[in-house]
């Protein structure tokens, strides 16, 4: 019993760290700079497959199967979503926020797309299979692999959030806040908006990508429903409700609800019969609804809001 | 004319976009924010449509009688007003709730994230209540006859012709109220200059509560039109919300009559899309018209400011 639940919380928490990680990236994009991405779920999606087509064997239904070491999967997952990202990005950054927002969502139902039917691409609604495990040889039952895994996340989500923290309070991270807050005023300063709002695009996408990566080789299986649109909806509310804007927050934020919604899902599962199963299943996302507009109505900072950073020449 | 039989689909779906786009470009330009809750509107049309119906044969025992060639009778049409009512009212209740107490602190941007989690708890709602199965207002099957003399590939069945007709009427009504009636005029005033509009003694709120109201029951004549001709399913009219967004840019944020023009080019376009792309890249044929919109021409056709 206490064996399960010790398996049962590895588990649980290599997934809540890929929706904490997803959240920084957005954090990155929505909460620094003000970026309007509603399309989290197509770059997610771009990382995964990346990385699974990258490392994974071949196959005859497929095209892919390179089987290169994992670590360069990642790495291919994390460039080619800041490739899409660029992409995206050059066309559709110039636009006012809520076009930004349908564009981005437009990417993202454009890549479900491709995923469903570029088949000898993706392999199409069956997914990539037999993706590798990094560290696999190490171990040798499923629960060692899976804390030899977690280990490895929690190294990867410890690396980034500490970049981030740097990136966010260095002067780059300062001019990022300046143009969400008022880009006039940082254009007058000579920053240029494009440029810098392209980079935290990019990089934001970058980690989404990762995030799909690590998400991939932890299940060995991508489908294109992985990245439904409500992957990107399931990350906002995270974020929103973790504080947008604090990094701290999105950690807290992804593990949080990511909690409460695999409690919600135990409580559906053993508390509905059978046949209701799906039923419960679509109250939860109900509840997730419900609860991304409760906060934003009763707590708009969040659990843990933005912090004021001051610049430490400033503050001495 | 290979492009032919893709007509009627391509103008089902146009006539669709275009009651949906009507009531998103509406909110869009007089409340101010990307209504990501539209699309589920159209879909709580199509639900309230089909309950009502459910409770009419199970409250009189008989079926829904016929209006000549078409598949139903009486009671679907009062139904349908019943529902554009109804949805009205849900877009009400939206706003009552959570976008006006939201538009108080100020932030549009927050609305629009807001509208995220609406759509999610109104979708996921129906998909609670009625399950994911697919249902149909009615089980008869109708043959396409050719419509047009002389061109016999454009077939279309009396229930798809009674769709085109009806967006005919309901455009025209369109026309007609903004035209025609001290309503219409304050919100053509509100969505072109707020402000000027204030001045002049137009009631900001008592025009946003009539465009809900509007806007919701275009949607549920829109959702009833894809249970009409598809199929009742609780994404439909999410499944819609990326053509409705091109189409109300497309048409020009703001501009009614942009609307109906933009839905229907962008249902026209999709249709002639599939010979060309295939059906499975259908959806996408929406975001490339929205891609090239954006960069050529932000403000859309019809588009006064960007």
């Amino acid at each position: 019993m206490i064996a399960d639940l010790g398996a049962y919380l590895v588990f649980f928490l290599v997934v809540a760290l890929y929706y904490a990680l997803l959240c920084l990236g957005l954090n990155l994009q929505w909460g620094v700079t003000g970026l309007f991405n509603v399309g989290v779920a197509g770059f997610v999606a771009v990382g995964a497959y990346a990385s699974a087509l990258l490392t994974g064997p071949g196959s005859p239904d497929h095209w892919g199967g390179l089987e290169l070491p994992v670590a360069v999967g990642w790495v291919g997952a994390a460039a080619l979503a800041g490739v899409c990202a660029l992409l995206v990005g050059a066309v559709t950054l110039r636009l006012r926020h809520d076009y930004l927002a349908i564009a981005t969502f437009g990417v993202a139902v454009t890549i479900q797309l491709v995923a469903l039917n570029f088949t000898k691409l993706t392999n199409g609604p069956f997914g990539i299979v037999q993706i590798p495990r990094p560290l696999a040889g190490w171990a040798r039952t499923p629960v060692g692999r899976n804390v030899l895994y977690l280990g490895l996340v929690v190294l990867v989500v410890t690396a980034i959030y500490v970049g981030l923290e740097r990136l966010v309070r260095s002067p780059w991270g300062r001019v990022l806040r300046g143009l969400r807050e008022d880009e006039a005023a940082a254009a007058a300063l000579g920053k240029s908006p494009a440029r810098y709002r392209l980079e935290a695009f990019v990089l934001g996408a970058m980690v989404m990508g990762l995030a799909g990566a690590i998400y991939a080789h932890f299940i060995g299986f991508v489908a294109p429903e992985d990245f439904l649109p409500i992957l990107t909806f399931q990350v906002w509310t995270m974020l929103v409700v973790g504080g947008s804007g604090s990094n701290r927050g999105a950690l807290v934020g992804g593990i949080l609800v990511w909690g409460l919604w695999s409690a919600s899902g135990a409580l559906v599962a053993t508390l509905l019969p059978q046949a209701m199963q799906a039923r419960g299943a679509a109250l939860q996302v109900v509840l997730i609804g419900i609860a991304l507009a409760a906060v934003l109505l009763c707590r708009p900072r969040g659990l843990l809001g933005e912090e004021a950073v001051v610049s430490r020449h400033v503050r001495t | 004319m290979s492009w032919l039989p893709f007509l009627v689909d391509g103008l089902l779906l146009g006539s669709t976009l275009a009651l949906g786009a009507v009531g998103l470009t509406l909110t869009y330009s007089i409340l101010g924010f990307a209504n990501f809750t539209h699309g589920d509107l159209i879909t709580w049309g199509a639900y309230f449509v089909l309950s009502l119906l459910l409770a009419w044969t199970a409250a009189t025992g008989g079926g829904l009688g016929r209006l000549g060639p078409l598949s139903f009778g009486w009671p679907f049409l009062a139904a349908l007003a019943v529902a554009m009512i109804l949805t009205g009212a849900v877009g009400l209740a939206l706003d009552r709730v959570l976008f006006r107490p939201l538009q108080r602190h100020g932030a549009q941007i927050v609305l629009v994230i807001a509208s995220f989690g609406a759509s999610l708890a109104l979708r996921y709602g129906l998909a609670f209540v009625y399950g994911p199965e697919p249902a149909y207002y009615t089980r008869e099957i109708q043959l396409a006859a050719p419509v047009v003399p002389g061109l016999p590939a454009v077939r279309a069945t009396p229930d798809q012709l009674f769709v085109l007709g009806l967006t005919a009427v309901l455009v025209v009504g369109l026309h007609l109220l903004l035209t025609r009636t001290t309503l219409g005029r304050a919100m053509r005033a509100v969505s072109e200059n707020p402000a000027l509009a204030r001045m002049v003694g137009v009631d900001p709120l008592a025009v946003a509560r009539w465009t809900w109201l509007l806007g919701g029951a275009l949607a549920a004549v829109a959702g009833v039109f894809v249970g009409l001709t598809v199929q009742v399913r609780p994404w439909l009219g999410f499944d819609l919300l990326l053509p409705l967004f091109a189409a109300t840019i497309l048409g020009g944020v703001g501009s009614v009559y942009g609307a109906v023009l933009g839905g229907l080019l962008i249902g026209l376009a999709e249709a002639f899309a599939v010979p060309l792309v295939g059906a499975e890249y259908r959806a996408a044929v929406a975001f490339m018209v929205l891609l090239v919109v954006l960069l050529i021409r932000p403000r859309g056709i019809l588009g006064t400011h960007e």
